[in-house]
């Protein structure tokens, strides 16, 4: 399988800060890979890297879409060509509704959004300002709408699982796993749950701006509840890396 | 013209000594700059050339009149139409009017003062006439009536004194459209209202600009509210002008009448704006509300004013401004005031001023929006609010408006 993205030695600062160091790692078409790490650790800034935010400085190494080089591409640009996001706590947009958001993804692709607005309880709000007055656990739904009409080949998911109660997890893991079934996706977790919805192949582990370890993600989950980050980093196959 | 009385011969005794009254706020404008004669080639509205139909159509105003009660129309200082189709109303000239009813002369310059200023006094002394409309008593209107105020030729002043009246339990719905022919770039508006509103009555009034940019523009607008009477004002002003300067107030003197006033400014290129709404509170259970959303961008300069005044108890006032700067080189000063002169008024302002957010562009660049794609649809968004208080109909006609609007300048 060809890779889908392609981190290679990708070193980032924010405000003189190094954030990320010498990560190297790849997708594959086709493949979920799950992101776990502490606070504090690189995940979210490695996918506002990944998505080009401008705060988030490339120092060194590159990123590659579908081959092509996006290190300097501008947000929309990687959106165009595949990309697509649902962000952990995105901004609250007044006058902009949630029908704006999935008319801009959308265009003509799937234009049948009141049945995907349903599935996702979401049908109330379509006509509400986006993000305004919405608990947690909606707006994690309203992101995935929005991936759900957009239909990305890459998508990176921000910690949909938290703040999202158990009754509607269920709802948000099967709506990704069906979304992503046929795609690609970086999730990023911090604890997990959503995985018991959710097939990863293959999980990465950061720890201070470095990739500290991957393999099988119910092994690492495994691993990261009984020693903690600390104690995962600290076994000999991380050691090794 | 019936001979004057003694109250409006002191009033207009008062204009004569203001005529150099410098205005408190606002460039003071040279009225010498500006011509006095302007012949008008159009003698009704059904003459109006398609270009002017266009023109005003952009200030709200529609030509064919569908969906309006009746319509007044005056270009310079010519009164093209005074008419309406609804019975209850009356629609007519201020000049005419003030033949036609010995009373009307009893209300001009009480609800705005004939020497505030020069330009009031020189309205005063010399206007150009302007609107009277009335719903008489009782008569709740469903269609709004329009209002056009159209400069034609360059560099023409225009002064209408307006008098609006709602009798006892009559509800009157307004849209005001005042603006330029495309092809004039300069001129001076001075535009007196008078709303007197009775026991009960309802006012919505909806006044969209539509200037030029070396347009100056000087509303002085006074409200009277009797006992329960609801008066709601909006004002629209997306387009250039020179500089634009207004500060409505309205008198709540009536037990339990409510006002609410709400702006929405765009400023742009290097209009200067003045803006801002003034509710005096003078009985008890009496509410107003003041509301605007201001945009600044090239070199514009805007002030948002408001001016909430509680004078007895049992009174409430809330003042709200939002202002976005979208240039390094435009400004917003947002000046709220709150007056209490008794003890148990509750009055509050929030205000809030800046750039827009980096992170709501950035999120919908991730929707695949450039940056300035992202910028227009959050002004957009901010821009585009909720116009309460009206009709649905008219709310919708409303809205249908300000989209226009908006459509233009994003």
């Amino acid at each position: 399988m060809a890779n889908i993205l392609e981190v290679k030695n990708l070193t980032v600062e924010v405000d003189g800060k190094r954030l990320l160091k010498s990560l190297s790692f790849s997708i594959e078409e086709g493949e979920t890979v799950a992101l776990f790490g502490p606070n504090g650790a690189g995940k979210s800034s490695l996918l506002y890297t990944i998505l080009g935010f401008p705060n988030y400085k490339v120092k060194e190494g590159k990123i590659l879409f579908k081959g092509k080089d996006i290190t300097d591409f501008p947000v929309n640009e990687r959106i165009k060509i595949g990309l697509g996001v649902s962000f952990q706590n995105p901004p609250r947009l007044r006058g902009v509704k949630l029908i704006d958001m999935l008319n801009l993804v959308g265009k003509e692709k799937n234009d049948d959004y009141q049945t995907l607005a349903l599935r996702l309880k979401m049908d109330g709000f379509l006509f509400r300002d986006v993000n305004r007055g919405f608990s947690g656990g909606e707006i994690k739904r309203s992101e995935i709408l929005q991936l759900l009409v957009q239909q990305p080949d890459l998508a990176l998911l921000d910690e949909p699982d938290s703040g999202v109660d158990l009754e509607n997890i269920e709802l948000v893991g099967k709506e990704i796993e069906e979304l992503i079934k046929d795609r690609s996706a970086l999730l990023i977790t911090h604890h997990g749950h959503i995985l018991n919805y959710i097939s990863a192949d293959r999980a990465l582990v950061l720890y201070e701006g470095r990739l500290a370890c991957q393999g099988k993600p119910d092994k690492i989950l495994a691993e990261i509840k009984e020693k903690g980050y600390s104690g995962c980093v600290e076994c000999p196959e991380c050691q090794r890396n | 013209m019936p001979r004057m009385s003694k109250k409006l011969a002191e009033k207009l005794k008062k204009a004569e000594e203001a005529k150099e009254k410098k205005p408190l706020l606002g460039p003071e404008v040279d009225i010498e700059k500006f011509t006095e004669e302007a012949e008008t080639e159009v003698e009704s509205l059904e003459n109006l050339p398609e270009e002017y139909q266009e023109d005003a159509l952009r200030a709200g105003v529609v030509t064919n009149e569908q969906g309006r009660a009746g319509t007044f129309f005056q270009i310079n200082q010519s009164v093209l139409c005074a008419r309406t189709k609804e019975a209850g109303l009356e629609v007519l000239s201020t000049t005419q009017a003030l033949e036609k009813y010995d009373w009307l002369e009893d209300y001009l310059w009480e609800a705005v003062a004939p020497d505030a200023d020069k330009y009031t006094a020189l309205t005063a002394l010399k206007p150009h006439h302007g609107y009277f409309i009335r719903a008489k008593k009782g008569v709740k209107s469903t269609f709004p009536l329009q209002a056009c105020l159209f400069i034609s030729k360059q560099g023409v002043i225009q002064r209408v004194h307006n008098i609006i009246i709602a009798e006892e339990d009559s509800e009157l719905h307004i849209i005001t459209g005042c603006t330029t022919s495309r092809h004039v770039s300069s001129g001076f508006h001075i535009g007196i209202s008078e709303f007197f509103l009775k026991k009960g009555a309802k006012i919505t009034f909806t006044m969209i600009h539509n200037w030029a940019p070396e347009v100056e523009v000087r509303p002085r607008t006074g409200a009277i509210l009797e006992e329960g009477a609801t008066f709601i004002s909006n004002y629209i002003c997306l387009r250039p002008v020179n500089t634009l300067q207004l500060y409505p107030t309205a008198y709540l003197k009536g037990k339990g009448s409510r006002v609410r006033f709400q702006s929405i400014l765009y400023g742009q290129k290097n209009s200067v704006m003045d803006v801002g709404s003034r509710a005096v509170l003078q009985a008890v259970d009496t509410k107003a509300e003041i509301l605007s959303r201001v945009v600044a961008t090239d070199q514009a300069q805007i002030t948002a004013r408001g001016h909430l005044k509680g004078e007895v108890n049992e009174i409430k006032g809330h003042l709200e401004c939002q202002g976005l700067l979208l240039s390094p080189q435009s400004s917003i000063v947002a000046i709220p005031e709150l007056e209490a002169r008794a003890e148990k008024v509750e009055l509050s302002h929030e205000a809030a001023v800046g750039k827009i957010a980096e992170e709501e562009i950035l999120y919908l660049m991730s929707r695949g929006l450039t940056a300035d794609e992202a910028t227009s649809l959050i002004v957009r968004g901010f821009l585009n609010v909720d116009i309460e208080g009206l009709p649905p109909a008219l709310e919708a006609e409303t809205r249908k408006l300000l989209e226009m609007d908006l459509e233009k300048i994003l």
